[in-house]
């Protein structure tokens, strides 16, 4: 099969829409599909054979923070240009109400369009003034695809209809055999995020960490990610803060074995999940999780009962379960057990398997992508000749 | 003049763009009717086989047989009942996993089940990507302007295909596996 995939976000800035279009990707080809992916990117950076510069990404403020997005007249001529180059069986759009190149590809389209929603955002007051100008390019995305039910939820009292519940997937084995660290190992709690980023709840963890020191004299903490360390650790006791280490950005190896060498792994984020990844990857790992209790994470952690969740931004409730954990190897070894064996779902054979058959079931008895010529003046005023 | 002129111009353009708009919104829902047509008769024809292929216990044969017979052979408008009593008569055969172990140990039993697999879970993506179709076409044709030119033709007005596709819960777990 011949699939094209729009990626909105940059191609140069990690994140978690571009990882999951690139082993998406990497998985097809695996199964000897032909695929294409375009993207913006720089074009110093060097890209894998597979993806397809849609040229530079301009910073925008939107959305709560500045993002790096796609449009104007010479994208939509890119996009044109890939889908009349790619004569594409199915096109696979990623994030298609975010005004990049998903919603660019949804206007050049026609033919079989499936798309997937990552966010769940609240309902902004620029989406209800959008609508208009959304629904007509909506309303060609012949399948919609959300990653969990809670974003399924939003998307359907946000944009009405509905959309199948695919989980976004993860190399469970990748995770499952790596080798742990003894460093890391020992009393250690693991968290893995932007430090300067509110809403993954660093604060909140730093806030339980006195209390949980206190009761765990062994007990350090981990943490790996980009931001401000001194600034982190402020707010702490100054004998407190030698066991909190700092590993900074970490590769995908490091952190396969972070997150299997840790004896908890906590995720405090606060809000703004739809789907969560790590927490995922952390039960691949075999990590006992111990998470917010966002309508998202609980429906990863089985309702709680893959991981322990805590009431959202309750620092009291967040050290009571981590000290209820780190004193309790049998609870821990429990829900290890029961977490790599709920995280078999969201493995690429499974995810992938699905994400095809949304492929098959679009494109049976339909004709292959094409560059939509209706939008056309001419064509509107019946010139134009086939 | 030239501003009345100006205005029937772009009152045309926007008609003639809604009308596209709801031509392409027509042949979304004949293609995806066509897929949800192909994945039920799929299920029903494994299902059928399963029935008549004595690896499961005479009882069991029969409940899935008549069903998957009556799904195929029913009329339009009595197709959603018996699409749903389907489903019904395939979770109650597969209620408990020991019947997807006696049914893999058959000749050729693993394929059968693979195939009735993922037609269960493709059936409920076919009737979902169905129904959003009819539901956005719907909400088009509701418009004001497009009642007032009769924009949608003689195309009959969309109706959603309403069935329980509840899939067995053991064969959900294999799914795609």
């Amino acid at each position: 099969m011949r699939i094209g995939i729009v990626c909105p976000y940059s191609w140069d800035v990690p994140g978690g829409v571009q990882f999951h279009i690139r082993d998406l990707a990497e998985h097809l080809i695996r199964l000897g599909h032909e695929v294409s992916v375009l993207a913006p990117a720089d074009d110093e950076t060097p890209l894998p054979p597979f993806v397809v510069s849609a040229g530079r990404a301009v910073p925008v403020p939107y959305n709560g923070s500045v993002a790096r997005l796609n449009f104007g007249f010479l994208s939509a001529a890119r996009v044109r240009r890939w889908l009349h180059d790619g004569d594409f069986d199915v096109i696979h759009i990623h994030e298609p109400t975010s005004p990049s190149l998903g919603l660019l590809t949804c206007w050049a389209a026609q033919g079989p369009i499936v798309a997937t929603f990552h966010t769940s955002n609240p309902r902004s007051r620029a989406m209800i003034a959008a609508y208009p100008i959304l629904q007509p390019a909506l309303e060609k995305i012949s399948a919609r695809i959300a990653v969990s039910e809670y974003a399924r939820r939003t998307l359907v009292e946000h944009l009405g209809g509905d959309a199948v519940v695919i989980p976004n997937g993860v190399d469970v084995d990748f995770f499952a055999r790596a080798e742990p660290k003894e460093e890391w190992q020992g009393g250690t709690i693991g968290f893995i995020g932007r430090i300067d980023e509110p809403r993954k709840g660093l604060p909140v963890l730093m806030r339980a960490l006195p209390k949980i020191f206190a009761a765990c004299p062994g007990a350090r903490l981990l943490v790996a990610g980009r931001g401000d360390e001194e600034e982190a650790v402020a707010g702490l006791p100054p004998e407190m803060r030698d066991r909190v280490e700092f590993l900074g950005m970490v590769s995908d190896e490091d952190k396969a074995r972070l997150l299997r060498s840790v004896d908890v792994y906590v995720a405090p984020n606060t809000g703004g999940e739809s789907f969560g990844i790590i927490l995922v990857e952390a039960m691949s790992a075999g990590a006992p999780v111990l998470a917010s209790d966002l309508d998202a994470f609980a429906q990863v952690l089985d309702q709680g009962s893959a991981g322990e969740l805590f009431a959202n931004e309750d620092a009291d409730a967040l050290a009571a379960a981590a000290v209820r954990l780190l004193g309790d190897p049998q609870l821990r070894a429990g829900l290890s057990e029961r977490g790599s064996t709920h995280v078999r779902r969201f493995d690429w054979s499974r995810v992938g398997a699905d994400i095809l058959a949304v492929y098959e079931t679009v494109t049976a008895g339909a004709a292959s992508v094409a560059a939509d010529e209706r939008t056309g003046l001419r064509a509107r005023f019946g010139l134009a000749r086939d | 003049m030239i501003w009345i002129v100006a205005a029937l111009v772009v009152i045309g353009v926007y008609l003639s763009w809604t009308a596209g708009r709801l031509d392409r919104l027509h042949s979304r829902i004949d293609a995806a009717r066509a897929a949800l047509d192909a994945q039920l008769l799929r299920r029903a024809s494994v299902a059928q086989e399963l029935g008549t292929a004595g690896v499961l216990d005479p009882a069991a044969s029969i409940v899935l047989y008549q069903a998957a017979h009556a799904a195929r052979q029913a009329e339009e408008e009595h197709r959603e009942v018996a699409e749903s009593e389907l489903s019904q008569a395939l979770r109650a055969v597969f209620a408990e996993a020991p019947q997807v172990e006696v049914v893999r140990d058959a000749p050729g039993g693993e394929e059968s089940l693979t195939e009735l697999s993922e037609a269960v879970r493709r059936v409920p993506m076919a009737r979902r990507f169905h129904n959003d179709a009819v539901r956005a076409a719907r909400a088009v044709r509701k418009h004001r302007v497009v009642r007032w030119f009769r924009l949608a033709g003689h195309a009959p007005f969309p109706m959603a295909f309403e069935m329980d596709d509840e899939p067995p819960a053991v064969l959900e777990s294999r799914a795609g596996g």
